[in-house]
């Protein structure tokens, strides 16, 4: 049975006495539990650790803890080792007797676990200095590989809670608000509007209830941020919501989660409910006249229910569906009642401004924009997985020394920031700093954090066909300059893209976007138009290419490719005509082989299976197919 | 109740807090058009024709009229080259699915092009004034939406239908603006007593059919 936790000095008390504890241990395995490691099978990676531990009988000097995510996702399983802070990466079932009988027991390191720069060769050991890492400041983030999620005591005694105590021992609730204020934390959930004015506003709208929701409906695609904190150190962010709670005056709070969340959902279940055991949470919290109780809301699949009206409105048991918010929820919210809806990411950086104090916190980042923030970094670059840096960071630095650059020596094209709402950031920005203030200069947004990084390859008509796509499922359909607006944008793209856009195309484009823009009832639609309207400006030559000369040149988009059989490599083996799913490959045994154009569904299988020494199949756009030799015999021993 | 003071298109006025931007304009005489907007229900913001632009603190914005409260101090405009530009996008965005009724006769006023956008008729362009007579004024359910963005759409919930349509004043279907409820409406009323599905959609897929229904209820 737990005892509850009266007063601040005994939260201290119990901090010390856990540390005590764990300071017996000889030695930590930390097995990653983050969903990444999931998929690449942790819990049965745990599992036989566990075993393995005990059948050489470790357990009295070895501490075995499943964590949260760490970021380096593409490496799955991460398994780290304390005190030596090594770092396994890509760690298997089979991996885990080796691990304990060599490195726990023997100290040797296991060679090829370890991460391997591609340039050099060279292995790295420690997790610290493996570039990743070496470039990021994990100031939100890095604790979730000291703990494990489902463990109220690991948040405790990496000085969870301490903000809470020091706030109900020492600040009123303007002071805290101040504080943030001062620290000028900005939403880390799209909009980057002052997370301390949203709280003043809450606090001094008028109405006795109030309520501090966490909006946990992250939804861009390619993002998971905020999923991973929710995940991983659920307590983190039940310490922000309870201060800030405390701030606005609520009793009451919510935190909203998508319904594609279930180990998000179930941790902070389990962790809402040590902290009611510890006395964290419900009736006089810490021995004080501060009462606060929260519930957890599930999504329903609607990414247009992170707006904040339309989360509200969901938690209320209504359809998410965003209202005019001529007056803000900060005023009048859930029930027509002040509610304060901050992201997971911001509430997870007020524990920080707490302790550390808004002096410190602002020292971080650049002159508008503090702190750090967490970026999932993802699409065609060496090391995927989630960053934290701090604000001022520039977008090379990411891409290229956390990154680790673009596969296969290609060239970097552009980096969409921001999702659907946000924008493709081309090349001659690069050196551009992290800043929701510079973002918005070149027609992006921070958005939530999802940067997907784009080759050379990247047909920028697709990428922003790719996005309307999206918004036009999840766009609620309630308003008409977005509903029917995005269905003509795609509508025109999908045109440009099957060879079919015509001169005027751009410029209905730019007017439509404008409208759209101007006249949509929600941040939704207001912002829908970006992915588009950044990449006309930024490649407005790839779109003519596509409209006036038919063609696609980075031969992405189907209807404006053909695919060609090169006669002077073709060397008749069959291997495209064997494959060919619609019988489009004319040919036989020592004969060039042919497409027939129009039985070609542009599928890609012959490029895929002509055996890489002949390379003899070639996509084409905007040219004329070249004609058939007339003499198709290969003559023997040419090979 | 206080009374605020405000320039619409160039002229000093007065309004009633708690006014609509709308309402204040129609009483000075502005015309603005709207789609979704039923003095017996309550504000909608949906069709956006009733955008207007206003000036606070030295700031231009675009906002829908019907949705925002008047404010003391604000300037407004309610037909500039931006909100002109607005209404002729949205009236042909309009168009594209249902060319007829109210939106055909504001097409006109405004010089909407019908042929700018892809056409893809339904006759419908959920205002929503049907399912929220339905629910604000009679205080039923027969009518609602469903799907999400552009597979949204009005339904009839058959079973709720039956008990409720049939003893109500019907005046949904005189509300509909592109003229597609009044000729769905009759031919669904009798199928009620039938097996129906769970849900019964509003919208019709061609011109053609639809006509063909018109006649059949005549």
């Amino acid at each position: 049975m737990v005892r509850k936790i009266k007063a601040p000095k005994d939260l201290s008390k119990l901090k010390e006495t856990l540390l005590a504890k764990r300071n017996v241990v000889k030695s930590r395995v930390v097995v990653c539990g983050g969903t990444g490691c999931l998929a690449y099978g942790s819990k049965k990676v745990f599992e036989l650790f566990k075993e393995e531990i005990d059948r050489h009988n470790l357990f009295a000097e070895v501490e075995l803890k499943n964590s949260g995510c760490h970021g380096f996702c593409e490496n799955g399983v991460v398994v780290l080792l304390f005190p030596q802070e090594i770092c396994y990466l890509r760690v298997r079932v089979e991996d885990v007797a080796e691990i304990v009988s060599s490195t726990l027991i023997k100290k040797e390191i296991i060679t090829r676990l370890l991460f391997q720069d591609l340039n050099s060769g060279e292995r790295i050991a420690k997790e610290a200095e493996i570039p990743f890492y070496k470039h990021q400041s994990q100031l939100v983030f890095g604790s979730n590989r000291f703990i494990d999620p489902k463990e109220i005591n690991d948040y405790i005694a990496i000085g969870g809670y301490e903000a809470l105590a020091k706030v109900l021992e020492e600040m009123t609730p303007q002071e805290v608000i101040e504080e943030v204020k001062k620290a000028n934390v900005r939403g880390r959930g799209g909009g980057g509007f002052p997370a301390g004015i949203k709280w003043e506003t809450t606090r001094q709208a008028p109405g006795e209830i109030k309520y501090a929701v966490v909006n946990c409906d992250e939804g861009d695609p390619g993002a998971y941020m905020d999923r991973s904190i929710m995940e991983g150190n659920p307590h983190r962010v039940l310490e922000g919501l309870i201060i800030n709670a405390y701030a606005i005056g609520a009793s009451e709070g919510f935190i909203y989660i998508r319904q594609e969340y279930p180990l998000a959902t179930e941790n902070t279940l389990h962790a809402i409910s040590q902290a009611q055991e510890y006395g964290l949470l419900g009736k006089n919290i810490l021995g004080s006249s501060f009462h606060f109780s929260v519930t957890v809301h599930r999504g329903a699949g609607a990414f247009v229910s992170g707006e904040s009206s339309a989360l509200m409105a969901a938690i209320e048991g209504r359809v998410g569906q965003p209202r005019p918010k001529y007056t803000r929820t900060a005023v009048s919210g859930i029930w027509g009642r002040p509610s304060n809806l901050n992201n997971v990411e911001t509430l997870a950086n007020i524990p920080l401004v707490i302790n550390r104090g808004a002096d410190w916190y602002s020292s971080i980042g650049t002159e508008n924009s503090k702190g750090t923030k967490i970026f999932s970094l993802v699409g065609n670059v060496n090391n995927t997985g989630l960053v934290e840096v701090p604000m001022g960071t520039t977008i090379r630095e990411i891409v290229y020394d956390i990154g680790g650059g673009i596969p296969g020596g290609k060239e970097f094209k552009a980096v969409q920031i921001g999702g659907p709402s946000g924008g493709c950031i081309p090349q001659q920005f690069l050196d551009m700093p992290i800043d929701f203030d510079e973002f918005s200069k070149v027609g992006a947004m921070m958005g939530s954090g999802g940067m997907i990084v784009m080759d050379e390859e990247t047909c920028m008509v697709d990428v922003a066909r790719y996005f309307l796509d999206f918004l036009a499922e999840e766009s609620c359909g309630k308003c008409v300059p977005c509903r029917e607006g995005i269905k003509q944008l795609l509508a025109i793209l999908q045109r440009i893209s099957r060879g079919e856009g015509n001169e005027g195309d751009l410029s209905v484009l730019e007017e439509l976007a404008d409208v759209i823009s101007d006249a949509s009832l929600c941040a939704l639609g207001q912002t829908a138009a970006n992915p588009v309207l950044t990449a006309i400006k930024y490649f407005r030559e790839e779109y003519l290419a596509h409209i006036l000369e038919k063609r696609c040149p980075t031969k992405v988009c189907q209807g404006l490719i053909t695919y060609f059989i090169d006669p002077e490599k073709c060397r008749g083996c069959g291997a495209c005509l064997k494959n060919c799913p619609s019988e489009a490959i004319d040919g036989d045994r020592r004969q060039i082989h042919v497409i027939l154009q129009d039985k070609c569904i542009k599928c890609g299988i012959c490029a895929d299976v002509c055996p890489e020494k002949f390379h003899a199949v070639r996509k084409l756009s905007g040219e004329p197919v070249p004609a058939v030799p007339l003499n198709r015999e290969i003559c023997r021993g040419e090979n | 109740m206080k009374t605020l003071h405000m320039i619409i298109d160039g002229k000093e006025i007065q309004a009633e807090e708690g006014a609509t931007l709308l309402q204040v304009a129609r009483k000075e005489g502005i015309s603005i058009p709207t789609l979704c907007e039923h003095h017996e229900l309550s504000p909608y913001g949906a069709c956006r024709l009733c955008s207007v632009e206003i000036v606070k603190g030295g700031r231009t914005k675009v906002v829908a009229s019907c949705v925002y409260p008047a404010e003391e101090g604000l300037v407004v405009n309610t037909a500039t080259p931006r909100i002109q530009k607005i209404r002729v996008i949205i009236l042909e965005l309009l168009l594209a699915s249902s060319p007829k009724g109210e939106v055909e006769k504001l097409a006109a006023e405004y010089g909407a092009d019908s042929g700018k956008f892809a056409k893809e008729l339904t006759f419908c362009i959920l205002c929503g004034l049907c399912v929220r007579y339905c629910q604000e004024v009679k205080g039923e359910g027969a009518l609602g939406f469903i799907g999400r963005g552009v597979e949204r759409q009005v339904v009839y919930y058959p079973h709720l239908a039956k008990e409720s349509c049939l003893k109500c004043d019907q005046k949904c279907v005189s509300l509909c603006p592109t003229c597609i409820l009044p000729n769905i409406f009759g031919l669904a009323i009798p199928a009620f007593d039938k097996t129906y599905p769970t849900v019964y959609p509003v919208r019709l897929l061609d011109e053609n059919n639809l006509f063909n229904l018109s006649n059949t209820i005549k």
